[in-house]
């Protein structure tokens, strides 16, 4: 039942996200949607490697003579570096929006369109 | 010490980068320098190893943080959740390639980017995208790859902004970071794809157990689909004009690499997975010819209206890009079919896309430095505004011919024996696709001459003859040295690399 509920949940913010990202015209909500867009993907992984009645995988409490399932450390571990890779890709891109608007006077993607000058 | 290099060929870079902003402040020649050291120790490395791994054929794995890296065998994971890197010989081609290319555009930015506060910067972003290309070379799991395509990414996304107070390389970089950010999005909901039927992300573990089944195909299309988009294929190469004519011309060089290495995993990816079944190998052939031709087409007939040189120049990499990927497709298509047309054709279309890749990597980052000299001679990136440099100097003309001409494929040099090898062997597949490579090719000599014709010849101008700096020149000189040798004498370079990396790539 709990997995159906991440499952519909990842979906809704996929969906959410690529239409922010198709219809938003804004560079900052453009940023918010890939946010979006990216927990979205981190929560699916985060389902993906969740096991029932599984054990951390650390070795010192498994006893030894059961038969137990574990969890398999690698999805938490990718979806930690993606987090922290999504923290830097935001960083950057809110970034260069603000010079972006220092340098146009305006985020509209729009008004920004094309290259006239050949500076 | 050999098995350690897999690992050395990222740290080496890695280190580098995080030791540069440090000595920079105490001293700026030693930080370039350092920089030099650091590319130097890793071109040595990709050297080192080359014998090893192109005559003996060995193959190169390496576990990290293991007590004994090479404790996986060829035949199966011992331990299965570890950063797994390999060097077979077309990762091999690739870092050669790369570490080589590297260097040169290294030493050419020391004098072209001038001298200030922000050029530690500069080199830090420079080294560490060069330890984010090595990762992707030697990767053996989707998650490291993924990693490093983003370290990749972030790098050369700042660096596309490099120069922020201009009015666009800003919004050049968003444009970039936006598409990369998406793009890796996707590709890791592609790796969850596949990790959900299979718990592995090492990839020799998932091309023996995949099933090719429908979800296998989504996963594979939400794994390539990013990877075109990161090099430039023409539906998704909206981002390519903007982000090479905004960023610095040593940049430029370096993003093209960058979407090279792109094309390196979307053909790993792609004959890694799809190859162990002929339903699955099939369709991805024809959607790489069909991708192949749109790139070639689109590219070159909107660098033909251009009158911005590195727009210009931008286009062309994109239809450039089209010649590798009809020659792997179609190497792709056939190579399951069974019968005698792969041995016929397929394998020598494949080697001449592999063959494509090194000589559009060496003419195509000799255009970008000649196109920055030209901007900054200029100060102008109008091709109206540019007339006569030629009268002053003699040798960006030179060497600006030697890379048109290349590009352009006539024969001297190396860009007629690849289009050469594909011309013949895609021509046995089907006729058309071969007609429409060499109009496109015809087209690109006269958008290059265009260039020449407005930039170097006609009345001198009355500008103040600029003389370029020695490592300038130095640089742009080995690079037109590369293009002629290759281009004389190509089976040196087939014989060694290419082949084994075609081998390498059926048969892994």
């Amino acid at each position: 039942m709990s997995a159906i509920v991440l499952y519909v949940t990842f979906i809704l913010l996929l969906t959410i996200g690529i239409i922010a990202l198709l219809f938003k015209r804004n560079l900052i909500k453009i940023v918010l949607a890939f946010n979006i867009l990216d927990s979205g993907i981190n929560l699916f992984f985060i389902a993906l490697g969740y096991r029932e009645n599984a054990m951390a995988p650390i070795f010192t409490p498994a006893p030894l003579d059961s038969v137990i399932t574990m969890v398999l450390p690698t999805p938490q571990a990718l979806i930690l570096t993606n987090i922290v890779i999504g923290f830097a890709t935001t960083a950057l891109m809110l970034g260069v929006s603000v010079l972006t608007y220092r340098n146009n006077n305006t985020l509209d993607t729009r008004k920004l369109r094309g290259v006239e000058e050949y500076d | 010490m050999i098995k350690h290099v897999p690992v050395l060929l990222v740290a080496i870079p890695l280190l580098a980068a995080f030791m540069i902003p440090m000595i920079g402040m105490v001293n700026r020649t030693a930080r370039t320098v350092v920089g030099v050291i650091a590319l130097v120790m890793i071109l040595a490395a990709s050297y080192y190893i080359a014998g090893d791994i192109l005559v003996h054929g060995r193959i190169l794995y390496y576990m990290v943080g293991s007590s004994n890296p090479e404790m996986l065998t060829e035949h199966g994971l011992t331990f299965p959740i570890r950063i797994g890197l390999k060097i077979d010989p077309f990762s091999l081609f690739f870092i050669i390639m790369t570490t080589t290319l590297v260097l040169i555009f290294y030493v050419f930015s020391t004098q072209y980017i001038e001298e200030n506060e922000r050029k530690n910067y500069f080199t830090v972003l420079f080294i560490t995208m060069v330890a984010g290309m090595m990762g992707l070379l030697v990767a053996n799991d989707l998650f490291t790859f993924f990693v490093f395509l983003e370290i990749l990414s972030i790098s050369s996304a700042a660096l596309v902004a490099f120069r922020t107070e201009r009015k666009h390389p800003p919004y050049a970089g968003y444009k970039y970071m936006f598409v990369s950010a998406v793009a890796t999005s996707f590709f890791l909901l592609g790796v969850a794809f596949l990790y959900a039927q299979y718990g592995s992300f090492n990839i020799d573990y998932l091309k023996e157990a995949i099933r090719g089944t429908l979800l296998d195909k989504i996963a594979i299309v939400l794994l390539i689909i990013p990877l075109a988009m990161k090099s430039g294929v023409v539906p998704m190469h909206m981002w390519i004009p903007d982000t090479y004519s905004e960023a610095p011309a040593p940049i430029s060089a370096m993003v093209k690499l960058g979407s090279l290495i792109c094309l390196y995993g979307l053909f790993r990816i792609s004959f890694s997975f799809g190859m162990s079944h002929a339903h699955v190998s099939y369709p991805l052939g024809v959607l790489f010819i069909v991708f192949g031709i749109l790139s070639m087409f689109v590219g070159v007939t909107q660098a033909l209206v251009q009158k911005d040189v590195k727009r210009l120049m931008a286009f062309h990499a994109v239809s450039q890009v089209g010649y590798m990927l009809l020659g792997m497709g179609v190497g792709l298509t056939v190579v399951k079919s069974g019968d005698a047309s792969f041995a016929l054709f397929g394998k020598v279309a494949m080697i001449g896309g592999l063959l494509h890749v090194v000589n559009n990597a060496l003419y195509k980052g000799l255009l970008f430095l000649t196109s920055g000299v030209m901007v900054r001679h200029f100060k102008t990136r109008n091709l109206d505004a540019m007339h006569g440099l030629a009268h002053y100097d003699v040798f960006t003309t030179v060497v600006f011919m030697i890379a048109a001409l290349a590009i352009s494929g006539i024969p001297p040099f190396n860009g007629f024996v690849s289009k050469i090898i594909i011309y013949e062997s895609v021509f046995q597949y089907n006729p058309v696709l071969t007609l429409i490579a060499i109009f496109v090719s015809i087209l690109t000599l006269a958008s290059f001459m265009k260039v020449f014709y407005s930039a170097f010849l006609g009345m001198p101008s009355s500008r103040r003859p600029m003389e370029q700096p020695v490592l300038v020149k130095c640089s742009m000189f080995v690079l037109a040295v590369f293009i002629v040798v290759i281009g004389i004498y190509p089976q040196g370079i087939l014989k060694a690399i290419i082949e084994p990396a075609v081998n390498a790539l059926i048969n892994f």
